[in-house]
């Protein structure tokens, strides 16, 4: 079993993202589990999400506490939060900022992986709304989920353009982090 | 989101899940007052409503109070009937709860498991629906979102069997089952129409041939009403077994019936739990299997009617029965759940020690950690007897003392 916690702030749709992930694991074949971390949802705040992957079905009902991923969706929060607390040592973070990883004030020993997905977003959709440009960036750094199928899941949430917008958006974050 | 159910097996959202469920069973009359985390239940069927893809009346209503107001008359009348609270709206109702065993009414009700105030607290534990536990309403309670999809279409063929005729609550873990989204197997219509024929009422309201429900009744025959509701109680208990093997045969998936049991088998120690707990509980039993400790699960899924006999009989060749409640019955330093187990073992010949552990309460994560714990508790019992019966976990001692 894979377990994975997405960190954001209210309002950058974290919780939809988990949920996306989870649909698009099913799609490639899994058993997903998605939940949120039952916080007040106030816009800014730092809100968290679970996403549970496995080839068996999923049981376990508690929090996430040792993530194989985190997706950081606002740098900022590194500050604020243990955004690596937990995290195996074999495991991987990835964070949205225009920074380099070797310069974020992080503690662990996983590997980490920056993006500048907000960038992206912007670009491509128009919006600084980039959850589903760290998903796209999720399936090329981790391969545990196709990019095909979360782009699936994007087109049938947000009907019309703005889903092709968003399937575009992770397509070009897969493949910037799959090329790099 | 409008004109179209889902269907199929796919990743919903628990609260999609039932509201599914319940449009499968096709409800005359749906009334609910919205309240966190029920809220997506009542949002999804008043949308299925809207969009005339099920033909229920919904009644919009001020108060969880009207809100099954509204169901005892709809009920009364000879309308298949439903609605979705929790905590304080549960509380809000508890008058009208009584009332609708009393009269016998059949309706299905799904509880979203929260905590009561003071103070609020919007997560999940049992208090609201176990505070409802003398009402006259079979309680069921539901591990993962698939077993709440199929226990609420179990519930309506309770309900309504003319041998039952009492209200069912299909309890759910807020936001823990709410707001999950996990792959599920939507109910076919077609299916559930063959497994669940229409509401046949023993009784109904017709002008034509008038009669009175809940009526004044003195002393002489009080008493005598309420040795009824018991008796039907105890009627149910042989129909929850019916309706979770039939549904087997018709669906393939079985829960256990009054209970169910995990590798208890062989178990020196057996937690006894109620709820999304137990699919935790699952993960932790292999864990210490594989090292060897002789450990197994009891899940209560009626907790009304009360399992007694099947509870002793998967207790009895235990060393320690270790329940875990996410409820406290305050001035008894226990969960309910707890309390209810050693009454039924006490005029047995079973002589098994039990521990009560208040947990999870107010959505307190319980991780696979802490149920370790209790079990290394159960351990020291096995070898030195009881020291604590009864005890809250994971409390923060900084705060309390």
């Amino acid at each position: 079993m894979k377990e994975i916690r997405i960190h954001g702030r209210g309002g950058q749709g974290s919780v939809t993202a988990a949920e996306l992930l989870a649909i698009a694991a099913f799609e490639d074949g899994m058993y997903s589990q998605a939940f949120p971390s039952f916080g007040v949802e106030r816009r800014g705040a730092p809100v968290m999400a679970f996403v549970r992957l496995s080839d068996k079905k999923i049981r376990l009902r508690s929090q996430v506490y040792e993530p194989d991923y985190v997706i950081v969706q606002d740098a900022t929060l590194i500050e604020a939060v243990d955004v690596a607390g937990g995290l195996k040592a074999d495991g991987m973070i990835i964070i949205n900022t225009d920074h380099n990883p070797d310069d974020l004030p992080l503690e662990t020993k996983a590997a980490v992986k920056t993006i500048d997905a907000t960038r992206i977003a912007l670009d491509i959709i128009g919006k600084p709304i980039m959850n589903t440009v760290m998903l796209g960036a999720f399936a090329g750094a981790s391969g545990e989920v196709t990019a095909e199928s979360i782009k699936n899941a994007v087109r049938d949430r947000f009907p019309g353009k703005v889903g092709e917008k968003n399937a575009d958006a992770v397509q070009g974050a897969y493949d910037m982090v799959v090329g790099s | 989101m409008s004109g179209k159910l889902k269907s199929g097996r796919q990743v919903v959202e628990g609260s999609y899940a039932v509201a599914h469920a319940v449009a499968m069973c096709r409800p005359d009359v749906i009334s609910a007052y919205p309240i966190t985390p029920q809220t997506h239940v009542v949002e999804d069927l008043s949308q299925f409503v809207a969009d005339g893809v099920i033909d229920s009346k919904y009644i919009n209503v001020e108060s969880e109070f009207s809100a099954l107001s509204a169901l005892v008359g709809a009920s009364a009348a000879g309308a298949r009937t439903y609605s979705a609270t929790t905590s304080q709206g549960l509380a809000l109702m508890h008058e009208v709860v009584f009332n609708m065993a009393g009269m016998r009414l059949p309706a299905v009700m799904t509880i979203v498991n929260r905590s009561m105030s003071a103070p609020i607290n919007i997560w999940n534990d049992h208090q609201d629906s176990m505070a409802e536990r003398d009402s006259g309403w079979i309680q069921l309670y539901v591990e993962d979102v698939q077993e709440l999809v199929d226990t609420t279409v179990q519930a309506y063929l309770i309900a309504e069997d003319p041998d039952v005729s009492l209200p069912v609550m299909v309890c759910m873990d807020g936001f823990i089952l709410s707001h999950v989204f996990e792959p599920v197997d939507l109910l076919d219509q077609k299916a559930v129409d063959e497994f669940l024929p229409p509401f046949k009422p023993v009784s109904v309201l017709d002008p034509e041939d008038p009669k009175s429900f809940g009526m004044f009744v003195d002393p002489e025959y009080y008493m005598d009403f309420r040795y009824l509701v018991e008796q039907a109680m105890d009627r149910s208990r042989s129909k929850i077994q019916d309706a979770a093997k039939s549904f087997e045969s018709a669906f393939g998936r079985h829960y256990g019936d009054l209970i169910d049991t995990y590798q208890t088998d062989d178990a020196e120690i057996i937690l006894v739990a109620m709820g999304s707990l137990v699919g935790t509980l699952r993960d932790v039993v292999d864990d210490l299997r594989s090292k060897g400790v002789p450990v197994g699960l009891l899940k209560i899924r009626a907790f009304r009617p009360f399992p007694a006999d099947e509870i002793a009989e998967a207790t009895s060749g235990a060393k320690v029965v270790c329940v875990l409640d996410k409820n406290i019955s305050l001035g008894t330093g226990e969960g309910a759940v707890c309390t209810e187990i050693k009454a039924s073992l006490y005029n047995s010949d079973i002589s098994v020690p039990v521990i009560g552990f208040v947990i999870g309460l107010g959505g307190r994560d319980i991780p696979v950690s802490t149920v370790q714990r209790i079990v290394s508790k159960a351990e020291d019992v096995i070898k030195h007897g009881i020291k604590v019966e009864s005890e809250f976990v994971d409390l923060k001692h900084s705060l309390v003392s």
